[in-house]
């Protein structure tokens, strides 16, 4: 019966990624079965055989559904992004880092020389006397090798092409996956382009199971091994750093019920579009000081406040990189 | 760009104006119902949209009319600076005061002097390195 039904093509594309949103995707265990029931993988690296070129060969709209996953970095991540989103019907930046940058984003604090200096000069295991760093390009006696440009700057998907939905999380929790897919091959209603989809839109406060008071008078934070977490009292009010007042809703709690503080994953809820500024407000609003000295002192247990703030979402913030 | 409470911060800016004090005409200030209300959001989209520095002003610790808005803002804002610093931007470029309603003469002072120090810091690129993908 599932043959009659006609298939739609599908794509999965990572660009500056780790490769847990394609296992995410894989983590849909025997539905997967269902999933190439209704789909054709037409591309997909970590998984098929497939090449650049017969994404290249596909005519345009020809896929369905592309999940790209990963931050774009350089110009292989661009080109392939550009490729995927004349290829295809629908494109979902699929996960934390094509949505707001992701743990890649945090090399905003960062310049290209200073990455390269680090990575190929000066880490305590290299030994590089002949200074050589990658080229683009490179002749040898066969022709003209290529390399991807490496970008200055750290990219989300919608910095470089039209994206119609996003799909938050690091990665998106699979049942939301199983739900989007089902909702596009089943032919439902789809939210308008440029949604966040298979996410809540509250924030993860307003849901978290643990116990809250309406005092919170922070005095002191903590980093998280410095404390015994009691099980079940709000990380903040234990003075640990939780990202759940700024972060939405959908993962299902995924670390709170690994007694783990939320560290914002799903990005900002609907009402803001910096998370972390959402964030410092909220941080702002539990310190039980008034006093200028005191707060210093306060604020002086969070060792990095930009860096905890915007550990996914630093290219899509509004001071997206450091100044140089 | 300068933000300021509605209740004395404003009104001490309105005296200044009204006595006629000369003051520095660099800054667009912007009113609100408190200083509590100020979101770090508004400070990093003003800079975002090309302010050079950001002032902040409320009511004297004690005064809000809110009771509490003041101190909230003055945590937030220490906070910001920690931040804009790691961001490399000079935190010298967000500033907060408090200005009662009847320090018309305070808020020109201090408008002369914030704009003082941003002169002195020049123009804050803020703007176009956000803007300029490389
Ligand atoms: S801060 Fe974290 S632990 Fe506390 S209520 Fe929010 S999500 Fe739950
Ligand atoms: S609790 Fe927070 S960090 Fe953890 S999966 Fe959920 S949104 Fe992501
Ligand atoms: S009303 Fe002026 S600071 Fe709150």
């Amino acid at each position: 019966m599932a043959e009659e039904k006609q298939k739609i093509k599908m794509a999965v594309y990572w660009g500056a990624a780790c490769g847990g949103c394609c296992v995410s995707v894989l983590d849909v265990h025997e539905a997967l079965f269902d999933v190439v029931a209704a789909a054709d993988l037409v591309f997909w690296p970590i998984a098929l055989d497939t090449k650049y070129q017969d994404v290249e060969d596909m005519p345009d709209g020809f896929i369905d559904l592309t999940l790209y996953n990963g931050a774009v970095r350089n110009s292989e991540n661009e080109h392939i992004a550009k490729l995927l989103r004349q290829k295809s019907k629908i494109l979902v930046a699929y996960g934390s880092c094509s949505h707001m940058g992701g743990i890649p984003g945090l090399a905003n604090f960062s310049t290209k020389e200073e990455i390269f200096d680090r990575v190929y000069h000066d880490t305590e295991s290299t030994i590089n006397t002949e200074r050589v760093v990658p080229q683009p390009e490179f002749e040898v006696a066969e022709g003209v090798l290529e390399l991807p440009v490496f970008y200055n700057d750290v990219r989300t998907l919608a910095d470089v092409v039209e994206v119609d939905y996003f799909m938050p999380g690091c990665p998106p929790q699979t049942a939301r996956l199983v739900e989007v897919f089902t909702a596009i091959v089943t032919g439902a209603e789809l939210p308008p382009p440029g949604s966040v989809i298979g996410a809540g839109d509250k924030a993860q406060c307003d849901e978290c199971s643990r116990k809250k008071t309406e005092n919170k008078g922070v005095k002191k934070f903590y980093r998280p091994w410095e404390v015994v977490d009691d099980g079940e009292t709000c990380f903040l009010e234990q003075g640990i750093l939780c990202m759940g007042p700024a972060t939405r809703t959908g993962c299902d709690f995924r670390c709170i019920q690994g007694n783990a503080p939320c560290r914002g994953c799903y990005g900002p809820t609907p009402d803001s579009t910096d998370p972390g500024a959402k964030m410092m407000s909220a941080i702002a609003s539990v310190i039980d000081e008034k006093e200028p000295v005191a707060i210093d002192k306060v604020l002086d247990d969070l060792v990095d406040p930009a860096g905890y703030f915007y550990r996914y979402s630093l290219p899509s913030s509004y001071i997206r990189r450091k100044m140089s | 760009m300068a933000f300021l409470c509605k209740w004395c911060s404003y009104t001490g800016a309105d005296l200044a104006g009204t006595s006629r004090m000369e003051y520095k005409p660099n800054v667009h200030a912007i009113r609100v119902m408190c200083s509590g209300r100020i979101e770090p959001t508004f400070v990093l989209k003003a800079f975002r949209q090309g302010a050079d520095g950001v002032l902040i002003c409320g009511c004297h610790p004690g005064d809000c009319h809110y009771q509490e808005g003041n101190y909230k803002c003055l945590r937030r804002f220490h906070l910001l600076k920690r931040y804009v610093k790691q961001m490399g931007i000079e935190p010298e470029r967000i500033k907060l005061e408090w200005i009662s309603a009847s320090e018309g003469k305070q808020y020109a002072e201090l408008v002369n002097s914030f704009t003082q120090t941003i002169t002195e810091l020049g123009p804050c690129h803020i703007k176009e390195t956000m803007e300029v993908l490389t």
